[in-house]
Formats: C-alpha cells, structure tokens, sequence
C-alpha cells in the first residue's frame, strides 16, 4: 500500500518536471530571440530609419521607409483579398454546406493549404502573375500573402460561426426570419469577437512571411507608389541585408527585425485583449 | 372553441427512424395544450412539426396533414417564412441573441416590416410587460441580453415570440433549465397568454402540465396513448399506461 501510494507520487513529480522543463525549455528560446532582437535591433532605430530609403551600398545612413509603406501596403491588400473570400467560405461551410459532399471537399483543401511550404505559394504565384505580367509587383506579393491567409481566415470562421448553439438559429428562424437574415444579423453578431481575432492571427502570421514575397514582390531600394512594379518588404530587406557583405546592413537587418517582431506582437496582444473581452 | 391547429395520421421520419407514428390530435383556440409522456417519446418531434423546423436538416420526411385553422402546411409551396412568423416557438434552454434586450423584441418587429421607429418601441414596451419582465428591465433596454439570469432570458424569449403577435405559441420544455421560482412565473405568464394565443406545451414536469393546461396529450414510442382534458388525464384517465405513468410507475 505504502510502497504503491510512493510510486503514485514519484511518477507525478516526474511528470510534473517533465512538463514544466519543456515549458521553460520554450520560453527560453522565445526570450533569447526576443532579447537579441531588442539589444541589436534598438541600436538601428533613430528617426532616419522611419523616414529615409537605404543609403547606397557602403555608405552609411539611410532608412527602411520605402520597406515599412510596402509591408503595410501589401499586408493591407492581402487583408483585403483575403479575409471577405474567408469568411465568405467559413460561412459556407458552417451554415449552408455543413456535412455536404462540397462542404467535405472545402475543408479537406484548406486543412491542406494550411500546412502548405509558403515558398510553393510564392512560387505558384510567380506562375500565374509575374511570369504572364512580365515583373515583380506589390499585387503579386499580396496576391500570395492573400492565399497564405485564405485557409487560416476560412477555418476560424466556420470554427467561431459553429460556436453559436443551433438553439439561437432555430430560434431566429422560428421568428420568420429568412436563412440569410439569420446569418448576417444573428449568428455573425454572435461570432464577431472570435472572428476578427482569427483575422487578427492570419495578419500576424502573414506579415512576417518572406519566402513567398522573394518571388512576387522582391525588392526596390527606392519610394515605389506603383501597386504593379517591385516594391521592399521589410522581410525581404531583412534577409538581404543580413546576407549582405557590411556591417550597417546587418544593423539595419536588425532594426528591420525588431520593427517587424514588434508588430506582430503589437497585433497579437491586441486580439489577445478581444478574446478575453469575450471571456468576461 | 374551435380547433387551431389538427393533425391527421402525422407520421414523421428523420431518415430512416419512424419517430411519429399515426398523430391524430387536435388543440383548441386560446386553450393550453401539454404533451407529456416519457424521453424520446416524441413530443417533441411533434411539436418541432407544427412549425416545419425539421426542415433545416436534409432527411426529415413528414407524411399525413397538419391543418393550421383548416388549411394543410405540409402542402408544397408553403411559405415557411410567414408560417413561422404565425407560429411562435420557446426553446428548452433561453435563446437571446447576441444583442441588447431591446433589439432582441425589434428583430422579429422589423422582420415583419414595422419601420416607424415610436411603434417599434411602445410594441417592445407592451411585449415586456405582457411577459412581465418590463418593471425589472426599463432601465436597462439597452444592455446586451446575455446579461440578464436564466429565468429573465426566457422571459425575454417568450416576450420577443410574443411581440410578432403570432396565433399559436410552442414551448418546448420552457422551464426544464429553471430554477423553482422563475418557474412559477413563467407559469403565470403561460396562463395569461391564453387570453390571447392558443399555445402547446412540451414538459417532462406532470405537476406544470396539470397547473397550466386544459388539454393533454400523453405520448409514448412515438403514438398518442391517451388525449383528453387536463382535469380527466390526471385523475380518471382511461388507458392503462397513462395511469401509470402520471402515478409515477415509469418514465
């Protein structure tokens, strides 16, 4: 009895070690990359950075403006390509097509495109637009951020709109309401919270892609106001740079680094915040 | 008092299970009916056709006639929406939605077309005291529904199926997920819509039928066994098994 009641309790504290180990095992690395990131990246940051395009190679000076404007340009118009396909599909799934053969078929194809390399994005979408359209351009770049984010969008939102009790659309439905009306005012309200903060972690996730954009937006070392030519993301930028034979372009790097890692953590502390407004 | 709603030989299927065998009942204008008889019965089933809501899943099958004041709604080319919007249905748990008390009374009110913003108002103001929640929510229309206690919700449930003035209300089980004394007024409440609809009651609770119903139906394995008025149901009741199951032998 003693003898089994001690292995019960070896075993948990065993457990419990295994499991807090891997946990710090994480947030070490995690707080690693964040240090390095601030201690280098902070270094960069001065008011050219915001407001200068990078100086000529082996001069010193210059900025990431030009870089900032494209990823936010890019980011925004992949949002907006999208995020409405998503939810649009999300919708499909969880209120009309539900166990359909079709409704099978969508959620089998995005499970797929969600676990698909980005660098294949990118390079699907060399294929279909900058080869046929003879160049490099922002559209193309959002274009495969925009297909990176579709899955992820449609996915959240069937989960979220499945989330409201059937009870609710019954009860709608039981008001004389028609099926679309049940959907745009009812269960959409009902999933709104979830919904955005699923649009929120695509965002995040999509912004810091870059594989996909080598082979759509590229790069340009200058302003680019034109949605169809070679426009700088800072991702981009960061792998030249870093790559780069200078000393001020790994400090650059750096900085481009820290700007990006503050973001996406900008983005995902703010749908952080919605999801707990709708715990309480 | 005429019948409101007539159902000949019902049978329902969902697919392949013959969940409604041969319903012939009727329920009487602005009387209470109660369906009462052990889990998976049927009752339920039954009251789900009087609105058509098994439609929205794909297999359900209907076979026989439902007459709404003498006119079939199992006909083809019914219009489920204005059926509906005759036809009022209460859930077994409350079902607010996602918005504030006020707007969850408008959202049927603008459905049926009412436009003017001061007719829409009194209509919430006069649904809330009919169901009597208007003296402990006037001040607070405005607040997210999902606010308010279980027993308040289903008040506000039943306010909203109201407020679309419809002819008939369905409860199914309205008070299962309520506590004693919300239950109690949502029994007086039962009794005073009478004035005005004809309403059908599911309920698993023998004492509630008995309290609010004037007719009731004991249904089991999917048949009707025994209707009659409340009074006779519960003490001289003619079939064997409705006898035992309003003493409490089984169910």
């Amino acid at each position: 009895m003693g003898l089994h009641y001690q292995r019960r309790k070896l075993a948990n504290y065993i457990a419990l070690g295994v499991s807090v180990g891997s946990a710090v095992f994480g947030i070490v690395f995690l707080f690693w990359i964040l240090k390095d990131v601030f201690t280098f990246g902070f270094a960069a940051i001065n008011l050219d950075f915001f407001t200068q395009v990078p100086a000529p190679p082996g001069e010193a000076g210059g900025g990431m403006a030009n870089a900032i404007l494209g990823t936010l340009t890019i980011t925004v118009l992949a949002t907006a390509f999208g995020v409405p396909a998503g939810i649009l599909a999300g919708t499909y799934l969880s209120e009309y097509g539900r166990k359909s053969k079709t409704a099978f078929v969508v959620r089998f194809v995005s499970d797929i495109l969600v676990s698909a390399p980005s660098i294949v994005i990118g390079v699907f979408v060399y294929a279909i637009m900058v080869k046929p359209f003879g160049g490099f351009s922002a559209l193309a770049g959002a274009v495969a951020l925009a297909i990176i984010m579709l899955p992820v969008v449609v996915r959240t939102a069937e989960e979220m709109l499945k989330l409201v009790p059937d009870a609710t659309r019954e009860a709608a439905l039981a008001l004389g309401a028609p099926h679309w009306k049940v959907t745009v005012s009812v269960v959409y309200r009902g999933a709104l919270r979830g919904i955005v903060t699923g649009i929120m972690l695509a965002v995040a996730r999509v912004s810091g892609e870059t594989a996909p954009l080598l082979f759509t937006s590229f790069n340009n070392s200058f302003w680019n106001f034109n949605l169809t030519e070679p426009t700088a993301t800072l991702t981009v930028t960061i792998f030249n740079y870093a790559m780069g034979p200078y000393e001020d372009w790994h400090q650059m790097a750096w900085g481009a680094a820290l700007l990006i890692t503050a973001m996406v953590l900008l983005v995902t502390i703010i749908s952080r915040i919605i999801v707990r407004g709708r715990a309480g | 008092m005429r019948d409101k709603f007539t159902t000949k030989n019902l049978n329902f299927w969902y697919g392949e299970k013959h969940a409604l065998k041969g319903i012939s009942l009727s329920m009487k204008e602005k009387e209470v009916t109660a369906l009462i008889g052990p889990s998976g019965c049927g009752k339920t089933t039954f009251l789900r056709c009087l609105n058509r809501m098994h439609d929205l899943y794909p297999g359900n099958r209907y076979e026989g006639e439902i007459l709404l004041d003498g006119k079939n709604i199992l006909e083809k080319g019914l219009d489920l929406i204005k059926h509906r919007s005759r036809v009022g249905m209460v859930f077994q748990k409350p079902t607010p939605f996602p918005m504030s008390m006020y707007d969850n009374i408008a959202f049927g009110l603008k459905l049926m077309g009412v436009k003017s913003k001061s007719e829409i108002t009194s209509r919430v103001e006069k649904a809330l005291k009919d169901s009597a929640l208007w003296e402990e929510i006037k001040d607070r229309l405005h607040e997210p529904a999902l606010s308010l206690s279980g027993g308040q919700q289903q008040r506000l449930c039943i306010a909203r199926a109201v407020a679309v003035e419809p002819d008939v209300i369905l409860m199914d089980e309205p008070c299962s997920a309520l506590d004693p004394v919300a239950t109690a007024k949502i029994e007086d409440l039962i009794t005073d819509l009478k004035q005005n609809y004809t309403v059908v009651i599911v309920t698993h609770n023998m004492q509630q039928a008995a309290r609010v119903s004037q007719y009731t139906g004991f249904f089991m394995l999917g048949e009707v066994i025994e209707f009659d008025t409340t009074e006779k149901i519960f003490t001289a009741p003619s079939n064997k098994l409705t006898e035992d199951y309003i003493t409490g032998r089984f169910g």
